[in-house]
């Protein structure tokens, strides 16, 4: 479903600040894949969601979606094939719109958008229905502003967005981070729950190890740009933290510099 | 003494049709300001040239024997132009938002020289048919009032749409925008030129208005915009008492228009210089803007924290 083909990509090149981000990465994902992504600050694993979903060009490499390269298309139209839940937020949906309009602009993610009316009544009914199955009580405030949603209803809006239309690739980029443990929690617990339904293919940048461990069926560790460990099957249902550090220690030569992963 | 007996209240209500008229027409303008604005979040400064352009080609256009009506499409189109020019700027070579419409404004200066041929250029309603006079004050008010009622509905409408969503979702989530597969360029670019085209409708009319196009009659009109959109949403929310929805923003947008007016003749009639009415319009914008501003930090305050907390632990 995906393939990252040898992608470099250095950031402020020739100044001061220049800053490799990704060395090459390689990367082949079967459809129906759930990969978490683990590293340290700096690993480039947010860096290489980002140039999947072409935020911008990358510098050498290939990234190709279900067979198309999309190598060189920009970030708009590469969104046809992706559903993203960023970091932040607020990154994820409109504030000043209502949870309905932002359903909508989502619903036609990768069409074109003429002069038919934003959202029509069938929709409404629909965007109602998928509502209630995150249990938040939103369908009851279908008309409210986005803005007035607190973090983790936000997130859960954006997920719900992200696969509103089936993305052929689900990015999510620390989706939980910003939110209290227990937000945290049911968030990723919806997420399994859409990735399991719809069959998506999906990658999960976190900093939680134990939660790279218990979701997804790969597991991938990020170190100065590359892709240093690809652990999947078997091998992954039996990791633990413990063994996760050792690897990573084996891998890199150096300790994990990383105290919000290991506390976590 | 002698100055309150001066101020006669029959000049002010003589006045106020007339004031209502511009107010209506410069409400127009103020929905193409609202536009960018609010909706795109881009503040936009190319107006002030493209309202005169749009009296520019309207006034030229009806010399040349155009009907008004035709003259005034032409305008619209000129006004397009305008703004599609600041959207290119922005998006194509990455000039910032004031800097983008400030270059389009000061090279439409010469462009509207240019149209014009002169800096002033007159069209008397003796010898043309125009659609709005300021000879005809009644019908001026009932003409830009149809044309005020259309737009909105127009506007309400278009923002309505899934086009027009993608313009309102740019302008409050541009990185949301791109992840939802919004091409962010071409909605800026595409809010631009309807936002002008309004713009250079309004500056149509207000030429037939008054009678003349003039290359300064444009100047501040981003201002005058300003202060209709600001007064408009102020004095709606402080009469409805809650968020306005959008269909009563517009509205409110024309009326904050035809307030400003009203202001301008109050000051006028109090026999104010007219010289300082630019200054006059600054100081309003500014109360305007700061209401919002103070109205919240009234409610919360370090200043009232402190004080709150010396109470209590007194």
């Amino acid at each position: 479903m995906l393939d990252i083909i040898n992608v470099h990509k250095t950031f402020n090149p020739g100044t001061i600040n220049e800053k490799v981000a990704l060395a090459g990465v390689d990367l082949h994902l079967n459809a129906g894949d759930f990969c978490t992504i683990i590293g340290g600050n700096g690993a480039g694993k947010s860096t290489a969601l980002n140039a999947v979903a072409g935020v911008w060009p990358v510098d050498n490499g290939s990234i190709i979606i279900d067979g198309e390269n999309v190598t060189g298309v920009p970030e708009y139209k590469r969104a046809a094939y992706l559903g993203r839940v960023f970091q932040d937020p607020m990154t994820g949906t409109a504030a000043t719109m209502g949870i309905v309009e932002n359903l909508a602009l989502a619903a036609r993610r990768g069409s074109k958008r003429g002069l038919c009316w934003g959202v029509t009544k069938a929709e409404k009914e629909r965007y109602c229905e998928v509502l209630k199955t995150l249990d938040l009580g939103l369908e009851d405030r279908m008309t409210a502003k986005v803005g007035l949603l607190s973090g983790g209803q936000r997130q859960a809006l954006t997920l719900l967005m992200a696969t509103l239309r089936k993305p052929k690739l689900l990015l999510l980029d620390e989706h939980t981070a910003a939110l209290d443990p227990k937000t945290a929690e049911k968030v990723l617990r919806t997420t399994d729950k859409i990735i399991a339904e719809q069959q998506l293919t999906a990658m999960m940048v976190t900093h939680n190890m134990k939660d790279a461990i218990a979701h997804g069926n790969r597991l991938i560790m990020m170190h100065e740009g590359k892709v240093i460990l690809d652990i999947s099957g078997e091998d992954k249902m039996k990791l633990t933290v413990p063994d996760l550090l050792h690897q990573f220690e084996l891998v890199s030569g150096e300790e994990f510099a990383n105290d919000k992963v290991i506390l976590a | 003494m002698s100055y309150l007996a001066s101020l006669n209240s029959m000049n002010l209500i003589g006045s106020l049709p007339g004031n209502i008229a511009q107010g209506l027409i410069w409400g127009l303008m103020a929905l193409g300001v609202y536009i960018t604005f609010r909706l795109l979040d881009f503040a936009d400064l190319t107006v002030d040239g493209s309202f005169a352009t749009g009296g520019a080609v309207t006034v030229v256009l009806i010399l040349h024997g155009w009907s008004a009506p035709a003259a005034l499409l032409v305008a619209i189109l000129a006004g397009l132009a305008a703004g599609l020019i600041t959207g290119l700027l922005h998006t194509l070579l990455g000039i910032p938002p004031i800097l983008a419409g400030i270059l389009t404004q000061i090279a439409l200066y010469s462009i509207n020289l240019n149209i014009m041929g002169m800096a002033n250029l007159a069209v008397s309603v003796d010898n043309y048919s125009l659609l709005i006079s300021l000879r005809k004050v009644t019908a001026a008010i009932l003409v830009t009032l149809i044309f005020a009622a259309v737009i909105i509905m127009i506007l309400y409408w278009y923002f309505g749409t899934e086009q027009g969503s993608s313009i309102r979702a740019t302008g409050c989530n541009p990185a949301m925008s791109k992840a939802q597969g919004i091409n962010i360029n071409f909605t800026k670019v595409l809010a631009l030129s309807l936002s002008n085209g309004l713009v250079a409708l309004s500056g149509g009319l207000m030429a037939q208005y008054q009678g003349f196009s003039d290359i300064n009659m444009g100047r501040g009109a981003i201002v005058i915009g300003l202060a209709a959109v600001i007064i408009g949403e102020v004095l709606g929310e402080a009469i409805f008492r809650k968020r306005l929805n959008f269909f009563g923003r517009l509205t409110f947008v024309v009326a904050g228009g035809v307030i400003y007016y009203i202001i301008v003749g109050v000051v006028l009639w109090l026999k104010l210089p007219s010289n300082d009415l630019k200054l006059f319009t600054a100081v309003i914008v500014a109360i305007f803007l700061a209401v919002p501003y103070l109205k919240a930090k009234s409610r919360t305050s370090f200043a009232k924290a402190a004080k709150k907390g010396a109470q209590n632990n007194a």
